[in-house]
């Protein structure tokens, strides 16, 4: 299931105990998940030329070793809408602490969902599904279930969801991925599985799913001190 | 491991009995075996002695039969030694009650221990516990005889990690009139653990449900647990505490903060299909209801009521606890209408719940029982039955248990329980109807019987 670039990501994480946001993107997109598109730039120029070639609006989002929590720290700004405003939010981002880069993405719509797994000590790997976003722990909307999950596990953790209106299309909206959403979760819970002696928990968080796709909008893998 | 012979033993050896001190758990186990179970006890102590007139063995391996169970109520400092001994002396099987071990830091004394026991294929429970009640076999509760409440021989096996919570339930278990076939306090579980005895109990034939008190697993052990109880074609139910985070805890990620130990302990049980008895309030009543029916049902259910009220109350516990009310379709709403007694076919109700009305006799609930368990949407069938209508008499419950006997579908009652009611309440338990408290208690029940399945 890993691949040898997918372990090479681990490994050289180890030594901050997570895998920071563009490393854990790759890492899912190597296992077959769908990211927004991304480019890590360093200087404001390649984030400008960046942003030009995928259209506004985008994200941008820093990167940085300290920071785990990145809205925490006023280290996300989604809906850039032209180049000053890109060129004012990298000036504001490049000063956090750690700055390693800012990641420019494309932005994606639909309803925000958390997928995530924890390392349980009683029961092994478990995989988290809920309505995600910035106060996913205030809803604390989220249904677990243990993995490896199985498709009736998947279907019933959808049923459970309050939030499931929003899944099957609420007020007119069209019904997500229904089938990009099962893939991700059985992904996830493949994954977990052949990661239980590295994981001590991962959040995808958000995770942007509309009628057409699911896309991994932040990543991060905590790993096993 | 087998542990045929812990459960069933024919002979005993009861280690560390007291010649000064009457009170000393050694002596109740003694006793109580002695005089009123089966397995033949012998008294052991290292100083030897007489006692009652009977001969002190000194050591296990004085004992001219074969020993199948030893009991091991001495000082912890001494119980390897013992343990040693009852291996090398061929006995079965152990239960130290001895306290003193890993709950009190002493790791290494208990795994000295464990390291004996598993070389040898020899099983014990303990230490630190009450240990075995299977009658009319053996009993090692250091509780003197005549302060147990000892529910009847029945059909459920109730593993307890608390001595206390274990005897606890026995009490209420033998209130509510359900029987036991055996309870294990398993202590600090050093070998035999909760997954142990749920393969013991599995292929038990006097047992149908299986209840477990757990205050936690090691590492990876709730997955192994899960899996097994999942798999058991018996009724498994767990009572958990500890379920508050004890805080202090950094968390680090969303998922970590949002899947505590509790949440995912609720979720994985439900995911196999254990039902999670939330409070102690609840154990009983769903050892009750798993006792009549172990099959798992869909979560529809039918209400007949005599009172509009009791009706509503359901309807709402039902639909808050995700179970589903369907209505009654015309047909077999016409066929109820014909079947009951005149005087109420206008002024009752036969959608669901089926509302029988204060005029309702025995026959009107039997009619409708008759036709609820024979639709087809309907799982399960409520009955909240008010002893004090004029019309309804305590040979409702063999009637109704006859139409489940027939039928097949699991009927539940509500009935008050004061003692003027009481014999309404046994017309239904002692025909095989699992009874509740209260309406809230009936519709739980109901949950029970489909598993607690999420959504």
């Amino acid at each position: 299931m890993l691949t040898r670039e997918m372990r090479e990501i681990l490994l050289t994480s180890k030594e901050t105990g997570w895998v920071l946001e563009p490393q854990a993107k790759r890492f899912f997109s190597l296992a077959g998940l769908e990211v927004p598109r991304y480019f890590l730039a360093g200087q404001i120029e390649e984030a400008v030329r960046f942003a030009k070639s995928i259209g506004y609006p985008v994200v941008a989002k820093v990167v940085s070793p300290k920071v785990i929590h990145k809205s925490e720290k006023n280290g996300v700004e989604v809906g850039i809408g032209n180049e000053r405003q890109l060129k004012e939010t990298f000036d504001r981002l490049s000063k956090i602490e750690g700055f390693a880069g800012v990641l420019i993405e494309e932005m994606v719509s639909g309803v925000e969902l958390i997928i995530g797994a924890k390392n349980d000590f009683q029961f092994g790997p478990v995989i988290l599904l809920g309505l995600g976003g910035t106060w996913a722990e205030i809803y604390k909307d989220v249904v677990l279930r243990m993995a490896p999950l199985m498709q009736k596990d998947i279907d019933s953790m959808k049923r459970c969801l309050r939030a499931r209106p929003l899944l099957e299309g609420y007020r007119g909206a069209e019904p997500v991925d229904s089938e990009r959403l099962n893939k991700l979760l059985l992904t996830l819970s493949d994954l977990v599985m052949s990661l239980e002696h590295d994981f001590e928990s991962i959040d995808l968080n958000p995770v942007i799913c509309n009628s057409s796709r699911c896309v991994i909008a932040d990543a991060r893998i905590m790993l096993k001190k | 491991m087998n542990l045929t012979r812990l459960f069933k033993p024919k002979t005993m050896a009861v280690v560390g009995l007291s010649l000064m001190n009457e009170r000393h758990p050694a002596n109740v186990v003694y006793n109580k075996n002695n005089l009123r179970l089966e397995a033949k006890a012998f008294p052991v102590n290292d100083r030897g002695g007489v006692y009652h007139g009977e001969k002190v063995y000194v050591n296990v391996s004085e004992i001219p039969e074969t020993v199948d169970l030893a009991v091991i109520a001495t000082r912890a400092q001494a119980v390897p030694k013992i343990l040693g001994d009852c291996i090398h002396a061929g006995v079965g099987s152990a239960v130290v009650i001895s306290g003193g071990f890993a709950e009190m830091g002493n790791n290494e004394l208990q795994e000295r221990m464990v390291a004996m026991a598993r070389e040898a294929d020899f099983p014990f429970i303990g230490p630190n516990c009450l240990g075995i009640y299977s009658p009319p076999h053996v009993d090692t509760f250091f509780i003197p005889s005549e302060r147990m409440v000892r529910p009847e021989k029945g059909r459920v096996a109730l593993i307890s990690q608390s001595g206390g919570v274990l005897v606890d339930h026995m009490v209420k278990l033998a209130g509510e009139g359900v029987g036991l076939s055996k309870a294990v306090s398993i202590g600090n579980k050093a070998l035999i653990r909760e997954i142990d005895l749920l393969d013991y109990f599995s292929n038990d034939p006097e047992t149908e449900v299986i209840a477990f008190y757990i205050e936690g697993f090691e590492r990876n052990e709730g997955r192994q647990f899960v899996i097994k109880a999942g798999g058991c074609p018996k009724p498994v139910i767990v009572l958990k505490s500890g379920k508050t985070p004890t805080g202090g805890k950094a968390v680090s990620s969303h998922s970590a903060a949002l899947a505590g130990d509790y949440e995912v302990f609720s979720s994985v049980l439900s995911q196999f299909g254990i039902v999670e008895a939330k409070d102690e309030f609840e154990l009983i009543p769903f050892c009750e209801a798993l006792c009549c029916y172990q099959k798992p049902i869909g979560g529809r259910v039918g209400i007949i009521t005599g009172s509009g009220g009791h009706g509503a109350l359901a309807v709402d516990i039902c639909l808050s606890h995700g179970l589903g009310v369907p209505s009654i379709g015309d047909q077999d709403q016409r066929d109820i209408r014909e079947k009951v007694s005149t005087r109420i076919q206008s002024i009752a109700s036969f959608a669901n719940p089926v509302d029988l009305t204060g005029s309702a006799v025995d026959d009107d609930f039997v009619a409708a029982a008759n036709s609820l368990s024979h639709n087809e949407e309907i799982d399960c069938i409520v009955v909240l039955l008010l002893p004090y209508l004029p019309g309804i008499t305590s040979d409702l419950g063999a009637r109704l248990s006859q139409i489940y006997r027939q039928a097949g579908k699991p009927m539940i009652a509500y009935v008050p329980h004061v003692e003027k009611y009481l014999m309404f309440v046994e017309g239904f338990q002692l025909n095989g109807i699992p009874v509740a408290h209260s309406i809230e208690e009936a519709v739980h029940m109901a949950e029970a019987l489909r598993r607690h399945q999420p959504c």
